[in-house]
């Protein structure tokens, strides 16, 4: 994990090593020196950057139009709340769990549209999220708490004594989870998955002429996506001690959209850029009252119109393929 | 069968409004292949715009002209309105970002949808308004065992009217023609003469023009509006885009009112909470079998 | 190799059997037989609309035929996945190169080689060994296509930012990552400048010398076809109308008769 940070700051990620360590720095730092509100407004700010992540996957890396994402994160935090409510499961051991329920709902759900192209794809994932959230709308089995959702989940554990109960705690659980999800997304870049994955996007045809799986690889975006939505929706669940069908719109699915592409597509750092900008833009903005959402609609106007690559788009060329035999990597790496 | 056929009519009257809706996504879409997320917004606009109109202007109109006047002058001057606010849209928010791609002025949609939005929370208030309840006739037929009221069969004429109209202008008129062969190829339309700024101007104040009057009648039929709404209608039309098949004009009325009569059908024999999972199973459905949408040309790609 | 007795002594890795594809009505393949033989340079001309793309699209898996069979070494691949058909041994380009324009060309090349990749998900989220070796090789087969193409220089550039003459050769190059028995070329030599096509034909016919391949191609391009075909298929309206060496086609009638037409029909020379 070091050595991979360490070479993420070589190879540019954060422009250079120091800098990267000094980002890491501030983030350790910073709830130490704040009070529990911007604790918690860089907490909201992982979990977008969490939610960011996974819809990276589908239409970053994959270029699927999913518009229905908040679909999978409402699978994930609606599994927690109801296990942990109604049987007790301790949270973190459901956390595993609710990636594995919202993977397999999207491997279900994906499997018989996965063929469709472009917009018809947009449109089904749509219907898929509201029927999500009608359905948790509707109560059924009398699971899902209908409008008013579920109440009372726990703080995170494992069931054991150690328990996630302060807003410290919860920054460094989701920021330790986005961490560890972006090693793994790098990994994924770097490899042939990634790779086919963007064939995908950047031309089907070619992509299954030269010898890519094209359905496979889609629905194991899919599938790794809602997994991550999944994780982030438990950890959510848990914050606010209780889910909601209003917390899971296809409004929500449209901000996760456009952190996607304010960032830049497949660009992680660019995610993070998204996220920070749709979770602290509303609150620094807050002094303006009615008027801050008028203004989010314009500067995500102007951001597209000055940056439509995203604020950090990928980047191609030499640094994605160091040379084959590197001589230094051993000594300090 | 009494129910069958109310719920037919009511079908129909919503089907209406989400056709009519659609009919603007579709032509957007079918030429700058952009999913316009704000033009459910303008939809919304424009009703609040002829409730403002209803509220305080129409006192004169109505005194000369009658409850359908005032009705008739709130639509039209809605209509303007929104067609300039729509035009306006395009040259701000969209025409600088056509270059750059379809997936950037998604994103500007969005943000055009989000400022629209807002700026009538700002003007009008959060909370619902509703239209005046005296300014709108309100007299009920019995026919047989069937109970409509005037209303819903003047909304049902003139939105069949209106998709007429609009069915004549794309299939019938040569700039319905331009707009068909700017949408099937760009490029080759403008190398035939055909103006692409001046259809990008037509569908940008005749859709919006066409969903600010939908606005209006959709305030008529539920009295109550709020200034979300234009989500959900936008997202039912878009839906009826798509399962009439993408910049498929008539794909999209027809789309629109088979979706509306299997909501209201829905919702009488199955379930009313469950009515939207009804319609949206339905188009997952209908593009399992048809990828391409109900009349959407069936694609073999040119490899 | 240009008489069929030579030829025939030659195993067949390719044959089509009564292959018939239709679109709606019109049939654009029709009742097609045809054998390709290790080793040669078999090319498939014939007037625009005869089906000769629609044969390779066939073959290639991206259309399934309504009838026939397309058998490939002794293996019958009618209507298999495009990559299956890849990982049987059979690469293919396109008539309108299609590369991914925003990643560079090594990656590109790389793409080739996927389908000989068995590492998982798993093994390249904690980086097994077995994934850093399959990684390593991918690169270096890649790099020596890259090399093998003359492209060097040019392996970190996005595809999309490099002349026309070389994007062809990254295609190429990225259908031999593939390690294919049997290279389909789809008009390699369309939009080439003559010193870029006599390029392409030095470096398909060294190809075939120096590896256990054999190249299946359709041509426009008459200097080409005549100059490096062992064996050459005609087609029209979707129908093999003649097959032979160049020579015997060269004077075939019903060949110049499809070509010249005894109606308004163009010879087609691009």
């Amino acid at each position: 994990m070091i050595q991979e940070a360490k070479r993420m700051g070589r190879e540019g990620f954060f422009g250079s090593q120091s800098l990267f360590f000094a980002t890491l720095t501030l983030f350790i730092m910073y709830p130490f020196v704040v009070s529990d509100y911007y604790i918690d407004v860089a907490f909201f700010f992982g979990i977008y950057a969490l939610l960011g992540l996974s819809l990276n996957i589908v239409l970053g890396e994959v270029g699927l139009f999913d518009l229905g994402h908040a679909g999978f994160y409402a699978i994930g935090a609606y599994t927690t709340a109801i296990l942990n409510t109604k049987f007790g499961i301790p949270v973190l051991i459901l956390l595993p769990i609710s990636a594995a329920a919202a993977a397999l709902f999207a491997y279900v759900v994906c499997s018989p549209i996965i063929h469709l192209r472009g917009d018809y794809l947009c449109i089904v994932t749509i219907g898929m999220g509201e029927i999500v959230r009608i359905a948790l709308i509707n109560n059924p089995f009398d699971l899902t708490g209908g409008p008013n959702g579920v109440y009372g989940i726990d703080f995170p554990s494992f069931g054991g004594p150690f328990v996630i109960d302060s807003s410290i705690e919860y920054y460094f659980l989701i920021w330790i989870v986005v961490a560890l999800s972006i090693y793994g997304l790098i990994r994924l870049q770097k490899s042939h998955i990634g790779r086919a994955w963007n064939y995908i996007r950047e031309d089907e045809v070619a992509a299954g002429a030269s010898g890519i799986d094209v359905r496979y690889y889609k629905l194991l975006a899919f599938v790794l996506g809602a997994a991550l939505a999944g994780v982030a929706g438990n950890i959510y669940a848990s914050k606010l001690m209780c889910v909601s069908p209003e917390s899971f719109t296809f409004w929500e699915s449209c901000l996760m959209f456009c952190i996607v592409l304010i960032g830049g597509m497949g660009s992680i750092p660019g995610v993070l850029i998204g996220a920070a900008f749709i979770s602290l833009f509303p609150e620094i903005f807050r002094p303006f009252a009615m008027y801050r959402m008028l203004i989010f609609g314009t500067v995500m106007i102007l951001l597209m119109m000055f940056r439509p690559g995203g604020a950090w788009p990928r980047k191609r060329g030499a640094a994605e393929h160091p040379p084959l035999h590197p001589g230094k990597e051993g000594i300090d790496g | 069968m009494e129910v069958f056929l109310e719920q037919l009519i009511n079908g129909l009257t919503i089907g209406s409004f989400y056709a009519l809706i659609a009919l603007g996504y579709s032509m957007v879409y079918g030429i700058l292949k952009l999913i316009n997320f704000a033009h459910g917004d303008f939809f919304t606009l424009g009703s609040y715009v002829g409730y403002t109109f209803l509220v305080f202007g129409s006192s004169f109109i109505t005194a000369h002209f009658g409850l359908w006047g005032g009705l008739m002058a709130a639509m039209i001057i809605a209509a303007v309105c929104v067609a300039v606010v729509g035009v306006v849209v395009e040259r701000a928010a969209y025409r600088p970002i056509y270059p750059a791609g379809r997936l950037p002025a998604v994103v500007s949609a969005l943000g055009a949808s989000i400022f629209i939005q807002n700026a009538i929370m700002v003007i009008w208030g959060p909370r619902y308004q509703a239209y005046p309840a005296s300014l709108i006739p309100n007299i009920h037929i019995q026919l047989g065992g069937l109970h409509i009221t005037v209303l819903q069969i003047v909304i049902l004429t003139m939105s069949f009217m209106l998709l007429g109209i609009l069915y004549w202008i794309i299939q019938k008129t040569t700039f319905g023609a331009a707009i068909r062969a700017t949408a099937l190829d760009k490029d080759t339309a403008s190398l035939m003469g055909i103006d692409f700024n001046k259809v990008i101007f037509f569908i940008f104040t005749l859709g919006p023009a066409l969903g600010a009057i939908t606005g209006v009648m959709v305030g008529m039929y539920y009295r109550q509006i709020s200034f979300t709404m234009g989500w959900n209608y936008g997202l039912k039309a878009f839906t009826a885009t798509i399962l009439g098949g993408i910049g498929n004009l008539p794909g999209a009325m027809f789309g629109g009112l088979i979706l509306g009569v299997l909501e209201m059908l829905g919702a009488a024999y199955i379930s009313a909470a469950w009515k939207d999972v009804f319609v949206f199973l339905i188009l997952i459905m209908v593009l399992i079998f048809r990828p391409t949408g109900l009349f959407g040309e069936k694609v073999a790609e040119k490899v | 190799m240009a008489d069929s007795a030579l030829r025939s002594s030659h195993p067949v890795v390719l044959e089509t059997q009564n292959l018939t594809k239709m679109f709606g009505g019109l049939t654009a393949v029709n009742a097609f037989d045809a054998q390709v033989h290790r080793g040669e340079i078999c090319s498939i001309i014939g007037p625009n609309g005869a089906g000769k793309t629609t044969v390779f699209n066939a073959v290639t898996g991206i259309y399934t035929p309504e009838k026939g069979r397309i058998v490939f070494n002794g293996n019958d691949i009618t209507g298999h996945k495009p990559h299956h058909i890849v990982a049987a041994g059979i690469a293919r380009t396109f008539q309108n190169i299609r590369l991914f324009p925003t990643m560079t060309c090594m990656e590109n090349i790389m793409a080739g080689h996927h389908c000989r990749i068995s590492s998982g998900l798993w093994g390249t989220l904690f980086r097994s060994s077995g994934q850093k070796r399959e990684e390593e090789e991918t690169r270096s087969i890649a790099e020596s296509r890259i090399r093998q193409v003359r492209l060097w220089d040019y392996r970190h550039e996005l595809a999309r930012n490099i002349a026309y003459g070389s994007q062809r050769m990254v295609e190429i190059a990225r259908a031999l990552a593939t390690d294919p028995t049997l290279l389909v070329l789809d008009e390699p030599s369309s939009g080439l400048n003559p010193r870029e096509t006599e390029e392409l034909m030095e470096f398909l016919t060294g190809l075939i010398k120096e590896e256990d391949i054999t190249i299946l191609l359709i041509e426009h391009d008459m200097n080409v076809v005549m100059g490096i075909s062992d064996w050459v298929i005609v087609m029209d309206e979707g129908r093999k109308i003649a097959e032979g060496g160049p020579d015997q086609i060269y004077h075939n009638p019903r060949v110049i008769e499809a070509y010249l037409g005894s109606d308004d029909r163009q010879a087609h020379q691009e």
